[in-house]
């Protein structure tokens, strides 16, 4: 892009942030409904809850519920905490690191719960889904995401 | 030195004692990433320079592996450092899974 990415670290180690106003307003709203997600919905009845949050062990059952117990409350409590961060901060055009690595843990949760809403492969395109696909426009903001999210992590990049 | 039964049975009554003492080391469980089609290759390689310290180039061959070959041993140790691992790579979106080492 012309004017160098959405994104640049300053000298002082924080970020700036360039981001149109339509784009912090399709933003503004998907903090809230990945948290509604997390608190409402399951990951034994939920394929993108099951894909938040994935069984440590291939065939272990029962270490699985221990672990569940362990680390379960500790992801959420984290997945929460960046939640909030990203809405505190949404209009923000200067981020300081660690909101910026939670708008990264959001926006990345948020590609998985689209991509497997959408069941993603690595060969789909936009081609795959017709023009009065609803799901289309799902598409759309999932490969918004997607370039937001590489911009982010070309940020943070130390180089 | 002479060799008498008392010599070579010896180092057994001694050995015995010993080897209840050494507790068996735990045998070693690996951390394992699996392909996915949605997390990005720049997202991943930055993941496991962030969580393990590793180096770019170790993290792009681990992330290439995950890629082309499905799947990547990312770190190994304890069960719990496994499942510590296991947890900070849940935390950022990775589908990880840990096995005892084959």
């Amino acid at each position: 892009m012309a004017r160098g990415g959405p994104i640049k670290r300053t000298r002082r180690g924080d970020f700036e942030l360039h981001l149109d106003p339509k784009e912090r307003d399709i933003l503004r709203g998907l903090p809230d409904q990945l948290r509604s997600l997390i608190e409402n919905e399951d990951p034994t009845s939920d394929p993108a809850m099951a894909r938040l949050y994935p069984p440590a062990y291939e065939d272990d059952p029962i270490r699985n519920l221990e672990y569940e117990r362990l680390a379960g409350d500790d992801l959420t409590s984290q997945r929460l905490a960046s939640i909030g961060t990203m809405e505190g901060s949404i209009d923000a055009e200067r981020l300081t690191e660690d909101q910026l690595l939670s708008w990264l843990s959001v926006l990345n949760d948020l590609r998985l719960v689209l991509g497997t809403r959408l069941e993603i492969t690595e060969e789909t395109t936009e081609d795959d889904f017709a023009p009065d696909d609803p799901r289309g426009s799902t598409f759309a903001l999932y490969g918004y995401l997607t370039w937001l999210v590489d911009a982010i992590v070309q940020a943070l990049d130390p180089g | 030195m002479s060799i008498s039964a008392e010599t070579i049975t010896a180092p057994s009554k001694i050995d015995r004692p010993a080897s209840d003492d050494v507790p068996v080391p735990d045998p070693p469980w690996v951390v394992i990433v699996w392909n996915d089609p949605v997390n990005l290759m720049s997202y991943v390689t930055w993941v496991l320079q962030k969580l393990f310290g590793y180096p770019r180039a170790k993290a792009e061959k681990l992330m290439m592996d995950v890629h082309t070959k499905g799947k990547a041993v990312v770190s190994n140790g304890t069960r719990e450092k496994a499942e510590f691992d296991v947890a900070r790579l849940h935390a950022h979106g990775l589908w990880a899974t840990m096995q005892k080492d084959a």
